[in-house]
């Protein structure tokens, strides 16, 4: 993997004269000795992957601690009610990315991207988005290059592990690059699309990893809706011609820099944060009685 | 990482370090062990032991120690489908010196009565490191073809393996060499670019001083299921 920098990628594809997804796609074939085709078709694996996983919703199972499960079914039944404050398009987004978090927690299979707990971002943005603005789906399959791209720089300039870097790593990582991803769908130059990545990431600074139990679940599942919600508003920021006033690479070093700077006990420890609530620690003990 | 790593991998959730990487864990010493299971002693250790039930990590290792791959949508049912295989599985804690926070210690034996004890880490994402192999250390990730030899420390040994490998074309991507102590048991772990031929590794555990030849292949067996 050689982009560092999400300016490298622009510089490349203002010198060789490609779109910001085939130079990802170059990369990546030069990397593993592959053609374009098999890249492609690889790619077009993992968007089919997060199509049945999206399909296969099971809105019965309930997760091994019983926090997980039902969300999605109470969401479908929303879509269908009159006068919803929200639109088509985002309500679907919710209901999307709710669904895959808790498919991933009731051991359903699901496509990590960039991890397993953030699993619902990318996929509520980019199958909605072809549901919904009927594009061939090749087009999707570009717009995850663009998404992969920003997501490689990220892993590895800074972190994609709540570990490592909190929450801002896993979900602010997926919101990041789904941003960029609509926003190449929107028809975005590259820089629309590295600024829609940085707005996206900036307004995810900071996201603590304190979930219930060490499980992902509890906050993880609900904070897949606000990355994919974040990525669709932070994408209409960009196209609508607003820049981050912070170089879009400033923004994925200061993510770096705030992970170091979290304690350990908000790094998917659950030593702290909603963790140790007593709401918490009610849960628990439920779970383990 | 990875553009793959990134937009993937294919899984079956909640968690890339304890529900992926286990089943990894339990594929790979599987594949080392080179024949079905019949009993399995399965210590977890750390976040394995303390958050694992809710993470699968469980049903994940024992997926693996079936041969599944950690996309298989059979994983929540391993525990059932072991039972009927007539599967020996017992699950314990255990507090490993120096290890990881999500280890496990598995103490396999196979149909033919074959023994297999090995430690393995989950890393994150779902990468995976294979710590120790029969109470000796090792370091690998099984993300390659693996020979594994465990050896007498004695002389000429490394070049009988490494002069085998240059015979059958078979590049060296990394080697490890660990020892009890001077003359004890020692292993050698070569991760390849390549394939071992199978009638190599045979030929292998025929030569004296060899105690025990271990190989890790990439190619699917399709498990004993």
């Amino acid at each position: 993997m050689s982009y560092r920098l999400l300016r490298e990628i622009l510089s490349d594809a203002q010198n060789e004269n490609l779109k910001f997804w085939q130079v990802i796609l170059n990369d990546n074939c030069r990397e593993n000795r592959i053609t374009e085709k098999e890249s492609f078709s690889k790619m077009t694996d993992m968007y089919i992957a997060m199509k049945e996983a999206d399909s296969n919703y099971d809105s019965k199972a309930k997760s091994a601690s019983g926090m997980a499960g039902g969300d999605g079914k109470l969401l479908e039944d929303f879509r269908k009610q009159p006068n919803r404050l929200i639109g088509d398009f985002l309500t679907k987004v919710i209901e999307k990315a709710v669904k895959m978090g808790e498919s991933n927690a009731c051991m359903k299979r699901i496509v990590a991207a960039p991890t397993a707990g953030s699993c619902g971002v990318i996929p509520a943005v980019l199958i909605t988005y072809e549901e919904e603005k009927k594009v061939a789906q090749d087009r999707i399959i570009e717009a995850l290059y663009v998404a992969g791209g920003i997501g490689e720089v990220i892993a590895q300039s800074a972190e994609i592990s709540g570990a490592k870097g909190g929450c801002q790593a896993e979900i602010g990582s997926a919101s990041a690059m789904a941003a960029g991803a609509v926003v190449y769908l929107e028809g975005g130059d590259n820089e629309a699309i590295i600024h829609s990545a940085a707005l996206a990431l900036k307004n995810m600074l900071g996201l603590t990893c304190d979930p219930v139990g060490g499980l992902v679940e509890v906050p993880c599942i609900k904070r897949n809706v606000s990355g994919a919600v974040n990525a669709i508003v932070s994408s209409q920021m960009a196209i609508a011609g607003i820049r981050s006033r912070i170089e879009p690479d400033e923004v994925i070093d200061s993510m770096k820099r705030i992970g170091n700077l979290l304690p350990e006990c908000l790094r998917e420890t659950s030593k702290d944060g909603l963790a140790i609530t007593s709401s918490a620690i009610k849960i628990m003990e439920n779970i383990s009685s | 990482m990875q553009l793959f790593d990134i937009i993937g991998p294919v899984m079956v959730g909640p968690s890339s370090s304890h529900t992926a990487g286990a089943v990894k864990i339990g594929y790979v010493a599987h594949k080392l062990l080179s024949e079905q299971v019949v009993k399995a002693e399965i210590f977890l250790h750390g976040s394995f032991l303390a958050t694992g039930k809710g993470h699968g990590t469980d049903k994940a290792i024992v997926a693996g120690l079936l041969g599944m791959q950690p996309d298989d949508v059979r994983i929540p049912e391993s525990l059932e489908i072991a039972d009927k295989m007539g599967v020996d599985i017992k699950f314990s804690g255990i507090s490993l010196k120096d290890a990881s926070p999500n280890s496990v210690l598995l103490k396999l034996t196979g149909k033919s009565g074959r023994m297999l004890e090995i430690v393995g880490e989950s890393l994150g994402g779902s990468i995976i490191n294979i710590a120790a192999i029969d109470g000796l250390s090792a370091n690998f990730s099984g993300d390659r073809p693996t020979l594994i030899v465990h050896n007498l420390d004695q002389p000429g040994h490394v070049a009988e393996v490494t002069s085998m490998l240059s015979h059958k074309s078979v590049n060296i991507a990394s080697m490890q060499l660990y020892r009890e102590n001077r003359g004890g048991n020692a292993v050698m772990i070569l991760e390849c670019d390549q394939e071992i031929p199978e009638s190599a590794v045979e030929w292998l555990k025929k030569l004296e001083g060899v105690v025990k030849v271990t190989y890790y292949s990439l190619i699917p067996t399709g498990g004993s299921l």
